[in-house]
């Protein structure tokens, strides 16, 4: 017996929309999030502390958007943490209250993205955070990620932090962007398809020089310096292939870096269920495929939003109202929607142009992986460097399972989701591999860490029957 | 680093908790891993494999860098608004 005709997971700008979309045409919906509000990452709603700040574009839609989905009649499941799925299908989770299974026949996975890391010597050290982290600080909290910050990577979250930075009165020592200059004229096209987010991204640059904010392209970090925190940073230049060159380092004071390669679509939900899925470099890598409803290789199983290929919060609600009107058509509901499917889809076609562009921007070349030193350490939680990663490989270890089976690479508490990517990376530059060869981690529950108590409930070793033992 | 990194604007409440024992202040609702970070409280726990020190990195509950203990129970900092008494260990 099914809880809802759908559910649909993650609250962002795609799953919101897809569930609004869903409840109008009349199913059922859940929708299980995180985080305690909607709004994903890019409408993050601020800390219920954070009660005044300067009127925010971002602020305003992510508003909107929660005031849509309460209206909508969905139940939204706040702070409920999705470990395990089955197939038909169930979903479980873990809330504030303890353990949540739900069923539905229909299943929008709109889980968003995580942040691609190429890791550097000293990224370990406190004060060094992700570029979507210093978002979550910035946007959330009201908090400076340090007073005079390095920000580095590529793509462009590079010029939206470090302008957010001086904007809130802080310091940007250095923007360093691995990428050429011409990387961006490259994609001028697609960027000229959308001026609004064209004149967006060259106000954010305009402050940066206002501000006389060096910006190094063709540049990375080499080494961040500091004993108990960030003290240092040094950068120097990059190839085209990414691949570190010469010996024009400089070494810059900061106290705190924000670093980030771009955004990776989160597939784990899809890779459990059995999707199939293909590598599609312009989408931010390994994506579901997916038929013109959005809907996976699994029967009932649809993908929306960056999950589905990152293409950028003004594209997501599109994809997750097509999804929803896929959903609506496969259980025979709603009438002809044909019409309204095309149209969306041909807006949402329009709309991905520039976030893909973007994506493709921040997308690291196979030569990359020279930026990792033997003695950096790639894999945090387990503690593994570059060189100890390379001996595995040396000895045979050829796709992400043989690395996790053979040092531990991925078997952390963060379940590959940091390193997976750079690890990919050094597989493919041992073996001459592209990306797309060396293949995808697989999921396995639990995907998140869950506490055994929580899953156990008021469980008590007191409370199973023993009988008594017989006299003797 | 030395002083409040947090972006003068208006908050509500202001509530304190306890970091191995020293008395800090939060906002309320403020998530713990952002009120230790804008105090310089950046070193959450050392490494078991490097003893180098680690922090907070992702703040969105992908990383597991600021896992915290909150009665004997282990937490992302990332996650846990911060509430009037609130007693957080460091994980050793």
């Amino acid at each position: 017996m099914s809880d809802y005709d759908l559910i649909v997971l993650g609250a962002g700008p795609a799953g919101a929309a897809a569930a609004i979309k869903a409840r109008s045409l009349g199913l059922s919906v859940a929708v299980i999030d995180e985080a305690p509000a909607a709004g994903g990452q890019v409408y993050r709603a601020p800390s219920p502390a954070l009660t005044a700040t300067q009127p925010d574009a971002d602020r305003e839609k992510g508003d909107a958007l929660r005031a849509k989905l309460a209206a909508s009649g969905a139940v939204l499941y706040a702070n409920h943490r999705v470990w395990s799925l089955t197939s038909g299908f169930s979903v479980i989770a873990i809330g504030p209250d303890g353990p949540l299974t739900l069923e539905a026949p229909s299943l929008i996975v709109a889980a968003g993205a995580i942040e691609r890391h190429i890791p550097v010597t000293g990224w370990t050290l406190p004060g060094v955070i992700g570029l979507a982290g210093a978002t979550v600080l910035l946007k959330a909290h009201g908090v400076l990620p340090g007073r005079r910050v390095v920000v580095a990577g590529s793509g462009p979250l590079l010029l939206l932090v470090a302008s957010k930075i001086v904007a809130a009165g802080g310091e940007v020592a250095a923007v360093v962007d691995a990428a050429p200059h011409t990387g961006w004229l490259a994609r001028a096209g697609a960027m000229l398809a959308r001026p609004d987010l064209m004149a967006k991204g060259a106000g954010w640059l305009l402050a940066l020089l206002k501000a006389r904010v060096p910006i190094h392209s063709g540049a990375a970090i080499r080494t961040i310096h500091g004993t108990d925190g960030v003290e240092a940073v040094t950068i120097g230049p990059v190839d085209r292939d990414w691949r570190p060159v010469g010996d024009a380092e400089r070494t810059i004071a900061a106290d705190a870096v924000c670093l980030g390669f771009g955004l990776l679509p989160a597939t784990e939900v899809t890779r459990l269920l059995g999707a199939e899925h293909r590598y599609e470099p312009e989408l931010g890598g390994w994506v579901p495929a997916v038929d013109a409803s959005l809907q996976t290789s699994v029967p009932g199983l649809f993908v929306a939003g960056d999950g589905a290929g990152v293409r950028g919060a003004d594209a997501a609600p599109l994809s997750g109202e097509l999804a929803a009107l896929g959903v609506i058509s496969r259980l025979g509901r709603g009438g002809d929607l044909a019409r309204e499917a095309t149209k969306i889809a041909t807006d949402w076609h329009r709309s991905s142009r520039f976030g893909a562009a973007m994506s493709a921007l921040a997308m690291p070349p196979p030569g990359a992986a020279a930026m990792i030193a033997a003695e950096t350490t790639v894999c945090r939680c387990e503690g593994l460097s570059r060189a100890k990663l390379d001996a595995a490989i040396a000895a045979g270890a050829r796709t992400l399972a043989d690395l996790k089976a053979t040092t531990r690479c991925g078997m952390g508490p963060c379940g590959g989701r940091v390193c997976g990517e750079a690890a990919a990376m050094l597989i493919g530059a041992a073996t001459g591999w592209d990306r797309a060869t060396v293949g995808q981690p697989s999921a396995r529950p639990p995907l998140r860490p869950v506490p055994l108590a929580a899953i156990t409930g008021a469980f008590d070793y007191d409370n199973l029957p023993i009988p008594a033992p017989a006299p003797l | 680093m030395a002083g409040d990194l947090r972006i003068g604007s208006a908050w509500a409440r202001t509530v304190s908790f306890r970091f191995d024992g020293e008395l800090l202040t939060a906002r309320e609702g403020e998530t713990l891993a952002a009120a230790l970070y804008a105090q310089g409280r950046r070193t959450l726990r050392m490494s078991r494999d490097d003893s180098g020190p680690r922090g907070a990195f992702c703040f969105m509950g992908v990383c597991q860098e600021c896992v915290v203990s909150i009665d004997g129970r282990l937490t992302e900092a990332c996650r846990t608004p911060v509430h009037n008494g609130l007693v957080v260990e460091s994980v050793r």
